[in-house]
């Protein structure tokens, strides 16, 4: 009787069996990778926007104060997008007739917001309020990074869940004074521990875990 | 392996009876390693299926249809197609999986258990129970899965590094039951494969068709019958038992845990882990015996699965039969005795509420009929045998409805009480699952050797191994 397998049988099920598993493992290994690299995070890649909006320009070399643009961070769940009137507080005598900013001349003139593509989208089932986050002492590049650097916006965390929670399982890692909470370049003190500590104190900042509860962001 | 085992004088051919009353023999007639090889290896190697195979494998498979059709519309509506809402969250698909889960309890209790205790008798039956074990995991597993609002992220409770930090809650039984009935799932298939591999050698040196000997030489994984192969063979297989043998346990009461974890009344019992236990065994021979005789009647296998067989399986039947009653009897006595006037409440709704007709439908054939296997002629009556085993499966059903829907359907506030009634897709996914069930079931008896061939000729080469009482 003619034999079926041949004798490189016994190396093809060897090669199927370890092939299996390093292929098992290789796929969980690609799917983490492509979870957590930009292409799933859009973390460090800028958006094409209607108008090249530089933060460099406006907060580093201008020294605009964050709230005279995004007006409700301290008061409302959004931190609000200028209007075009805004803009054109300064761009009505500077720069008024560069090609760059005909979009935004042309949102005045229409009476139409423009349209910005959002670098930082929550999706709809998780309630942020950015007044409170202000109010307790995180500041603005605890989240959204050194703002003050970027010539087009992006994002630099991944806003996962996980991200949310290194801080509200640990405020006091990420808490800063008050008063310097729309410092760009606001570094920790050397006496962080002890600091931040008194900080969480003095902001009533809830350390019992309720920060935790699926309810605090899922309402 | 047991000096005693051999019981001289017996003709090993003849219908004898053991001083107990037993039929002794194994087999009904002189068997020779190759009638074995052609009894059971025929099954799969021959062309044409005999027509009750089609006639079943249609029913089957069209059932499994409507399973498809079921499960498509929950994805596309959610839940609500089900009967279930506040107060009853719980319906049929938690009923479901106990159920089926119970009748999985079956194969690991005869391959494993009775392997260790040299219950030789377990040969003609085991193959085919842990295949039935095998298909019932996969239908109970099915609907926890589809209980949830949205199956498709079932993984979210696994442990694994996810965006989320969403780490399973493992103070839940509901978590321990996915590592229970996962690790039962895995060690059941391994054994089944293991044992599967002898046998699967035989059947492709039999095989006649190119597409055949490539099938089965490949699931053979290259076996020669060497004298090293065997010894390496049955440290594996003795070892596989070995760690299965506390999952027969274990399983089940983690199952048991989902209720009696929670606070409600009826659920919150200690009783819960060994009368679940039981209750398994029970249903899980029930589903062997249903199975077995009509197979056995098709294949014409009744040499190789006898009389004595069936004794056995009904004998296991009684004895698990009468703990799961004493279960219901020792829940209603503690509600009495605890003097806790809503586990007072939650039994007397039981027994007389909306829902006391099923209560008593459920004594009536879990408790009532089954006694009627203390006769050694029912227990050797194949109709008789089969009508019983069939009222075992319903009152095991039955009896995870009453636990599950009369419990949670009136709790301690009188104005949260609330009614439970199927929706006809609640009755398509269970007749569903049963079409998924006997589906993998007769592919199983279509392609692969449903009885131990190995096995089996051992005991024809020491005969007196299948002489005990």
């Amino acid at each position: 009787m003619a034999q079926i397998f041949s004798r490189n049988a016994n190396v093809h099920a060897r090669v199927t069996i370890f092939g299996a598993v390093v292929l098992i493992c290789g796929a969980g290994w690609a799917t983490n990778e492509i979870f957590w690299s930009p292409y799933t995070t859009y973390v460090g890649v800028p958006l094409n926007q209607p108008v090249p909006f530089s933060h460099k320009h406006h907060v580093a070399e201008d020294g605009i104060d964050c709230r005279y643009c995004h007006t409700s961070v301290e008061k409302s769940r959004f931190a609000g997008m200028p209007t075009s009137e805004t803009c054109m507080h300064c761009h009505s005598q500077i720069f008024s007739d560069v090609p760059l900013l005909a979009p935004v001349r042309e949102s005045l003139a229409t009476n139409t917001p423009l349209k910005w593509n959002r670098v930082h989208d929550l999706p709809d089932y998780v309630y942020f309020d950015h007044s409170v986050h202000v109010a307790k002492g995180i500041g603005c590049s605890t989240c959204h990074g050194r703002v003050d650097q970027m010539p087009i916006t992006w994002r630099v965390n991944t806003l996962y869940m996980k991200w949310c929670l290194e801080c509200h399982s640990d405020p006091q890692k990420f808490v800063r004074p008050r008063d310097q909470v729309f410092d760009m370049a606001w570094q920790p003190p050397s006496n962080q521990k002890t600091e931040n500590a008194r900080l969480v104190g003095q902001y009533h900042i809830d350390t019992s875990g309720r920060l935790m509860n699926c309810s605090t962001c899922h309402r | 392996m047991n000096a005693h085992d051999a019981s001289p004088g017996t003709d090993h051919g003849s219908p004898t009876l053991s001083p107990l009353g037993y039929p002794t023999n194994l087999f009904a007639g002189k068997e020779t390693f190759e009638g074995v090889n052609e009894t059971i290896g025929s099954v799969v190697l021959r062309d044409r299926q005999p027509r009750p195979w089609w006639i079943g494998f249609i029913i089957a498979f069209m059932l499994l249809m409507v399973l498809f059709l079921a499960i498509s519309w929950l994805l596309i509506r959610g839940v609500g197609i089900w009967g279930i809402n506040i107060p009853v969250a719980w319906g049929y698909a938690i009923v479901n999986f106990v159920w089926w889960i119970g009748i999985a309890h079956a194969g690991t209790f005869i391959s494993a258990i009775l392997l260790l205790m040299f219950q030789h008798w377990r040969t003609a039956i085991n193959r085919f129970s842990e295949a039935m074990t095998l298909f019932a995991i996969a239908c109970a597993g099915m609907f926890p899965l589809l209980h949830l609002g949205r199956p498709w992220v079932f993984y979210w409770i696994l442990p694994y590094p996810d965006t989320m930090k969403m780490w399973p809650q493992f103070r839940s039984p509901l978590v321990w039951d996915v590592f229970a009935v996962g690790t039962y799932f895995t060690v059941s298939l391994l054994f089944w494969y293991l044992g599967l591999v002898p046998d699967l050698a035989t059947v492709r040196d039999r095989a006649r068709k190119k597409w055949q000997k490539i099938f089965y030489g490949v699931l053979a994984l290259g076996w020669r019958n060497s004298a090293a192969h065997w010894q390496r063979h049955q440290i594996a297989y003795l070892l596989l038992a070995a760690l299965a043998t506390p999952l027969v346990l274990s399983v089940h009461s983690v199952v048991s845990l989902d209720f009696s974890v929670a606070q409600l009344p009826g659920w919150h019992s200690t009783i819960f882990p060994p009368y679940f236990v039981a209750g398994a065994i029970y249903s899980g021979f029930a589903m062997v015996i249903t199975i077995v005789i009509p197979v056995r009647k098709i294949y014409r296998l009744e040499n190789l699965i006898t009389l004595r067989h069936f004794n056995n399986m009904a004998n296991v039947m009684l004895v698990t039969g009468l703990i799961v009653a004493y279960g219901y009897f020792i829940e209603a006595f503690m509600s009495w005795y605890s003097g806790d006037i809503f586990d007072q409440y939650m039994m007397t709704n039981r027994v007389l509420g909306p829902y006391g007709w099923i209560f008593w439908l459920l004594m009536l054939v879990n408790v009532v009929i089954p006694q009627a296997l203390w006769s050694a002629r029912v227990r050797r009556n194949l109709v008789a045998l089969f009508l019983v085993a069939l009222s075992i499966n319903l009152g095991m059903w039955l009896e995870r409805f009453v636990i599950i829907i009369t419990s949670l359907h009136r709790d301690f506030v009188p104005s949260s009480w609330g009614m439970f009634f199927p929706t006809i897709w609640d009755w398509a996914t269970l007749f569903g699952s049963i079409g998924l069930f006997l589906t993998l079931l007769f592919l199983f008896i279509r392609f692969l050797p449903m009885i131990a061939i190995s096995e089996t000729r051992e005991l024809v080469a020491e005969p007196q191994k299948a002489m005990t009482l």
